[in-house]
């Protein structure tokens, strides 16, 4: 079956359709990532994006349930220049085509990628639509045009009630603006009794859960409509060791007077350079997102920028002068992509450990 | 970091001659290393033994020497240069080695030379097994459990403890002779009492057999101050088992989910960081396809040839880097130099599909042990690029230079369902096309991963284009069938083939139907990135991005894969071509589809088209580019082949044109030209039957040579002396001379030689003649060869000259040509004309220092040799004296007789240069590995018909103090002159000492072996040659060679008279 993306500037892509049979509008971006389209897509930090790979091919080893990054995927639709006939892997339990169709995402596959991301290089993200006639595109491109950008995405993402992810040893209070899973794992690995609460818990309520630390996770969309979550944490770095991944970053740099600013076409892959400013070692990592922190904002007497972009210079990580609050701008947590910084997560346990022994 | 200050000068070490295994990929990352230290500002010094590279350019490196690579001649060097550092990772193994002999001896010590890039320590863990083992126990990485046994009982003890099946590869032994797979004790018990009888040491290595795991190799780079990141992750379509280098290759990994990339990632960073790598660096993994279980395979502690495939697959220059991280630089401080905008700590992302096959050389040797194994056989490779890796694949077996354009095989179609399975099982070059023709017979993708254990998704590729070849074959020309076949990598021609067309019926559909391809950039970053980078690939897409400059620009064909016969000489006339029409202010464009080469290197020409080399490519980018024109001389045999299909679709052909060009390949015309000019050649004549070839021998008058018209394998080609040899040849080559016209030709004896000429349509420049050692009956390309000639008088030099000048003129050609003579009765006769440059272009280029290659290129672009500043004529012969050797890989091909003959079978050259012949030659016999002492002992094995040749060969063996050793009549008739010599028991013979044993015992330092060059698999002489390459015996099988060695040996000896 054909269908077609159509973009707000009246380009329109034909190839051939695959998932689930519905239309959808999203906003189009891109990730370099050579593996990991699993992740990806269920990643929530893609809420109401189209999401294109670069890699030509995708579907090649299946999907399985371990690798999903959160139950109900919020991706709109998936591009791609080709869908593997064939997938194998020992720890497969459904294709792609097949659960994508299941959680109603539609994807397009055999149209120019390179050309599409070359053209969201140039042109920053644009808005797009994913349709099956080309009946009324002319309306279509139309309502692109004018569409505003999706607002609040994050209170549809979020949990709504709070839940534990029982362990041992630590409390840690995960703060979900759209947490992707492998946050969680890490927590898990280091001996952590977690409980999630949701976007807008406040201050007060963390506080009151007698927490050892708070992980402030990832999340879709701009953070400045997260007002109510920068004064919990303009409250809560005064008493608790915190955590920023991501979005989580964006709001701790806001927290403390930091701005935000929304980037031509992001970072979204995980070949991205990122330098320790402290000891200059260069990490590879995993980055999905579409607004930084503007490092020209930043009170140098309040927070330090420790890592950055090695390429665009993109403020990639910040710690507080005096209180034990750090984050960073992409994902210590990987999947997909490299390892090399979950190094972060043990730091931040020492911070929390740290406190804990200070207190006794 | 900064760059160091404290090193000025920094000797770089070569690979030597291109051998199995060592081919030019490190031509290439030679050459960029040279290059990159150059542009640190650091004084370079190049040692290599091979002349026909471009790393040995003065261009490349400020001081060039073309030595043998022997640690007596580095030394010498050293002490000459005296420079602050050596960098031994870019030389291939050769150059490691050499590196670590270098240390043992204290020189470096001594002479404060430090090693750059990887430490000694290093590259002695990485190398050596148990230090190799020790560490990957110490970071907790899995390696296959396997233990060295002396007995069968410890073979299967261990194998109860680690579970079957097991490996067992016996110590010493050629090419695992004698090792295998033992599924279960009785196996075992088979093949571990075999090993050890045949391992030399009796000793067996036994390995928990990882067998139809997933091979995936890591292209890992680090610097001094521990940045690691890896360059290219690639996949092997074949598992476990097959060495890499035979292997087909996919990048990026195609089966891998994340979690399993980022575990084997993690491994990779690991072991070379442990290492302390300063550099490129290759980790091989062994991935279980049922588990996350893995095991480390090997390291290798340098630049390799994977990471020429890797650095061609992303774009990426490892090698570059690797001599930047060597000088101290570090990688988040240099700049991408494909994106000039990001910086080199930047792991690559591909948004395109890459595909190796290997080229192997049976196409040559028929005769060869096909099956893949543990030991690498190709000698070559080729790469295709596609957005699919269905379109990667058909590019990469277009790419190929065989008989096979695509997955239709004749051959696989022939095969029984019997044979097809021994096939699919038993690995051998051709499974792939095996593979399809199984699909075609409705075998499913569970049968064939059973019997070849390949991953379902690559088998799956197979399957679906197999599929394809139905819907195209229904559909015939209906355009959205063709868009479909073309974005899944079907040629032209092989759309013809299915739908019963012609080619270029095919390619008029398709233009007339918009189907034309676009070009994509290799850019190491999918598009996230604005690059420049002129390597551009075809596929069938929306957006091209390869525009058409105003520049005037001229296309320059390329080589292909290395393959015997055409060789790393045509990759170096195929760059100097390019360099000389870029000074001349063309824009260059190269088209070419071996990734090993420097030709390939993007930054070397203006536009890189990463291609196969066939009609329809050539054409595509001619479409695009609408060059002034198209060289073919320079890129061999596949080049000229494409010149008359280009000038019928109205691509202009510069310099020779097409017409002149088959004038002197076709035999007819071309005896018309060489009796208009008065030249002589040796008399021949065709005919068709066995009357007429008798007929044509009595009146071309004996000896005479005799072959086939169609010759296979160099098959059937003998040299007869009389009526009765000749019906003997006649009735023992029944089966081919029956089918196809014979060739008689007057068989001379003499001296051969060979010039390459330039010529611009009047004036005709020689810059060197090269005498042969060898005389007629070993390809020229076999033959050592001398500059200037030792034995040819000033006036058969005048006759060369004259010839050459008249022949070049009468041909019409412009631009190069090669003619071989043979002397005889001081009398030139013409052999041979080839209208292009030939495989000593760059051996005579060097040693005459006039470079050949950019002087024709300007010829052809229409500067005449007069406006270059050359009169024409024989140009004054050098004082020093330049000997070139051929060097052979016979010890990685099993089965292939090592008897030179018509066939050429070597793989590599090398140069030996010094005042004096004798010297020349010496150096040269070093320098591919003959490594004969000053006196010993030497075994012969000579024909019936030699025997009155070898004689004074012996008189001179015996006067310089060697031993001599024999079988029973050679030594009987050796004794009868009056020369003592040792008897050997034959083969079949009781008797001591047995002649296998003087040979594997290395009771003698040299073997000359004449003996029954019929290519029987089992007749003496080829079990005696063999057993000789099997132990490192130096072996020669032309008298003329031998006689060369002596002059060697005996200039080398002192003389022992009595008072």
């Amino acid at each position: 079956m054909q269908r077609y993306l159509v973009l707000e500037d009246g380009t329109i892509y034909q190839g051939t359709a695959f998932g689930a049979n519905q239309e959808t509008t999203g906003e189009v971006v891109f990730t370099t990532g050579m593996t990991g389209y699993q992740e990806a897509i269920t990643d929530q930090s893609f809420a109401n994006q189209i999401l294109v790979f670069t890699n030509p091919l995708i579907g090649n080893y299946g999907v399985n349930l371990d690798d999903n990054e959160s139950l109900l995927p919020q991706i709109k639709g998936v591009v791609c220049r080709k869908l593997a006939h064939v997938a194998t892997n020992w720890r497969m339990q459904d294709t792609l085509d097949n659960f994508l169709t299941q959680r109603g995402i539609p994807g397009l596959e055999g149209i120019d990628t390179r050309a599409l991301v070359k053209k969201l290089r140039r042109y920053g993200t644009l808005r797009g639509r994913l349709v099956d006639q080309t009946e009324g595109i002319t309306q279509v491109i139309a309502d692109l045009k004018k569409a505003t950008p999706m607002k609040n995405v994050i209170p549809q993402v979020s949990t709504k009630n709070p839940y534990p992810n029982p362990g041992t040893k630590r409390n840690i209070v995960v703060v979900d603006f759209g947490i992707k899973h492998s946050i969680l794992r890490e927590l898990a690995k280091r001996d952590c009794n977690v409980i999630v609460l949701p976007y807008n818990a406040t201050a007060k309520q963390i506080l009151s859960l007698h927490a050892d630390g708070v992980l402030l996770s990832n999340g879709p969309g701009d953070p400045l409509e997260m007002k109510g979550a920068v004064e919990m944490v303009a409250e809560v770095e005064q008493h608790l060791p915190v955590f920023g991944i991501c979005m989580g970053h964006q709001i701790l740099a806001l927290a403390n007077g930091a701005k935000t600013v929304k980037m031509k076409f992001g970072h979204r892959g995980f070949n991205h350079p990122v330098k320790n400013v402290a000891t200059g070692a260069v990490n590879f990592t995993s980055q999905n997102h579409g607004y930084a922190v503007d490092a020209s904002s930043i009170d140098p007497t309040k927070l330090l920028i420790t890592h950055l972009e090695l390429n665009d210079q993109t403020v990639e990580g910040i710690r507080h002068k005096h209180y034990p609050a750090f984050s960073v701008q992409f994902h210590p947590d990987a999947a997909p992509g490299p390892h090399d910084a979950d190094q972060l997560f043990d730091d931040f346990i020492s911070l929390v450990d740290q406190r804990k022994k200070g207190q006794n | 970091m900064p760059k160091r200050t404290d090193i000025h000068k920094i000797m770089v070490i070569g690979s030597g001659p291109i051998i199995i295994g060592q081919a030019a990929e490190f031509d290439y990352s030679g050459t960029q290393a040279c290059l990159a230290l150059k542009e640190e500002g650091y004084e370079t010094v190049l040692v290599n033994s091979n002349p026909a590279t471009i790393m040995t350019d003065k261009e490349v490196a400020d001081h060039v020497y073309i030595e043998p690579l022997t640690v007596a001649t580095i030394t010498r060097i050293l002490r000459q240069e005296a420079p602050d550092a050596l960098l031994p990772t870019l030389g291939g193994q050769i150059g490691l080695n050499l590196a670590v002999a270098l240390n043992k001896t204290g020189i470096l010590d001594e002479m404060g030379i430090e090693v750059l890039g990887t430490k000694l320590s290093s590259i002695d863990q990485a190398e050596d097994r148990e230090k190799f083992k020790e560490l990957m126990q110490e970071l907790s990485e899995p390696v296959p459990a396997s233990l060295t046994v002396a007995t069968v009982d410890q073979a299967l003890d261990f194998a109860k403890m680690v579970g079957y099946p097991v490996i067992v590869r016996p110590a010493f032994t050629m090419g695992g002779t004698g090792g295998g797979l033992a599924n279960n004790e009785t196996e075992l018990t088979e093949i571990a009492k075999n090993g050890l009888e045949l391992s030399p040491a009796t000793q067996c290595l036994i390995e928990k057999s990882i067998a139809g795991f997933k091979e995936i190799e890591f292209e890992v780079m680090r610097d001094a101050t521990d940045n690691t990141m890896v360059v290219c992750c690639m996949e092997n379509f074949d598992p476990v088992g097959i060495h890499t280098g035979d292997s087909i290759v996919f990048a990026p990994s195609q089966t891998l989910s994340d979690r399993e990339y980022q575990r084997l990632r993690d491994c990779a960073l690991k072991l070379i960081s442990a290492l302390k790598i300063e550099g490129g660096c290759n980790v091989q993994l062994a991935l279980d396809p049922n588990s996350y279980d893995y095991n480390v395979i090997e390291v290798n502690p340098r630049v390799s040839r994977s990471s020429a495939l890797a650095s061609k697959a992303t774009g990426y220059p490892i090698a570059k880097l690797a001599a930047k991280i060597a000088v101290g630089l570090t990688l988040d401080e240099v700049k991408n130099p494909v994106t000039k905008t990001t910086y080199a700590q930047f792991e690559p992302a591909l948004d395109y599909v890459v595909v190796k096959i290997p080229r192997w050389p049976f196409d040559k040797f028929s005769k060869a042990d096909r099956r893949l194994g543990s030991q690498m056989k190709a000698t070559g490779e080729v790469m295709g690029i596609g957005r699919t890796a269905e379109e990667a694949l058909l590019k990469a077996i277009a790419s190929l230079e065989i008989d096979q354009k695509d997955l239709l095989s004749r051959e696989a179609q022939e095969a029984s369902d019997r044979e097809l399975e021994a096939k699919l099982v038993h690995p051998q070059d051709d499974r792939l096309f095996y593979i399809a023709e199984a699909f075609r017979r409705g075998y499913s993708l569970d049968d064939l991963h059973e019997l070849t254990q390949i991953n379902h998704y690559f088998l799956d590729i197979v399957a679906g284009l197999v599929k394809e070849e139905g819907q195209i074959a229904r559909a015939g020309l209906e355009p959205a069938t063709i868009r479909q076949a073309k974005q899944d990598g079907y040629s032209d021609a092989t759309i013809a083939q299915l739908v019963n067309r012609s080619p270029i019926a095919v390619r008029n559909f398709r233009k007339q139907n918009g189907i034309v391809p676009v070009y994509k950039m290799v850019d190491t970053c999918a598009g996230e990135f604005d690059s420049a980078t002129p390597y551009f690939y075809s596929t069938y897409e929306a957006e091209n991005e390869s525009k058409r400059t105003d520049r005037p620009s001229v296309l320059v064909i390329g080589a292909g894969p290395i393959r015997i016969g055409q060789g790393v000489e045509f990759d170096y006339a195929t760059v100097h071509c390019v360099r000389a029409l870029q000074k001349m202010g063309y824009e260059a464009i190269v088209i070419n589809s071996n990734p090993e080469t420097v030709s390939t290197d993007f930054s070397v020409s203006d536009k890189l088209y990463f291609e196969p080399l066939t009609l329809e490519n050539v054409l595509n980018v001619a479409d695009l580019e609408q060059p002034i024109g198209v060289i073919v001389q320079f890129g061999g045999q596949t080049a000229i082949n494409l010149a008359a299909g280009l000038e019928e679709n109205g691509i202009k052909i510069l310099g020779t044109t097409v017409k002149d060009l088959d004038a002197a390949e076709d035999r007819e015309a071309f005896d018309q030209v060489i009796k208009d000019l008065g030249l002589r050649q040796p008399i021949g004549m065709t005919t068709t039957s066995r009357q007429g070839v008798l007929d044509a021998a009595k009146e071309i008058g004996y000896p005479v040579l005799v072959r086939p018209s169609y010759v296979l394998g160099g098959k059937a080609m003998e040299i007869v002396d009389n009526q009765a040899e000749l019906e003997a040849y006649l009735d023992q080559n029944e089966a081919v001379t029956g089918s196809h016209p014979i060739l008689v030709d007057s068989y001379l004896e003499g001296t051969e030689c060979e010039v390459d000429a330039i010529c611009d349509g009047e004036r005709v420049l020689l810059p060197g003649i090269m005498e042969h050692i060898e005389h007629a009956g070993v390809h020229s390309g076999d033959s050592m060869a001398v500059y200037p000639p030792q034995s040819l008088s000033n006036d058969v030099k005048a006759q060369i000259e004259d010839a050459t000048k008249k022949l070049a003129v009468a041909l019409k050609c412009i631009g190069m040509m090669n003619i071989q003579f043979i002397i005889h009765d001081n009398q030139a006769y013409v052999l041979e004309v080839n209208p292009r440059a030939s495989r000593t272009v760059p051996f005579l280029s060097k040693v005459t220092q006039i470079e050949m290659t950019q002087l024709a290129t300007r010829v052809i672009m229409g500067t005449s040799l007069a406006e270059q500043g050359y009169q024409g004529g024989l140009v004054q012969e050098s004082q020093l004296v330049y000997v070139k050797a051929p060097v052979f890989s016979f010890s990685k091909l099993g089965d292939v007789d090592s008897y030179l003959g018509p066939e050429m079978k070597s793989t590599g050259e090398v140069m030996g240069a010094d005042v004096s012949f004798e010297k020349a030659l010496d150096k040269a016999f070093a320098g591919a590995g003959m490594a004969v002492p000053n006196n010993g002992a030497v075994l012969l094995t000579i024909e019936d018909g030699d025997k009155a040749q070898i004689l004074p060969l012996a008189k001179r063996f015996n006067a310089i103090g060697f031993a001599l050793f024999a079988t029973c009549g050679t030594a009987s008739f050796l004794k009868k002159h009056g020369l003592p010599t040792t008897t050997v028991a034959k083969l079949n013979e009781a008797g001591q000492p047995a002649i296998l044993d003087v040979i594997k015992d290395k009771g003698v330092d040299l073997v000359i072996n004449t003996m029954g060059h019929d290519d029987e698999k089992n007749s003496d002489g080829f079990i005696i040659r063999q057993t000789a390459i099997e132990h490192h015996v130096p072996l020669l099988t032309a008298l003329d060679t031998v006689a060369a060695l002596l002059c060697a040996l005996e200039m080398k000896s002192y003389r022992t008279t009595e008072l």
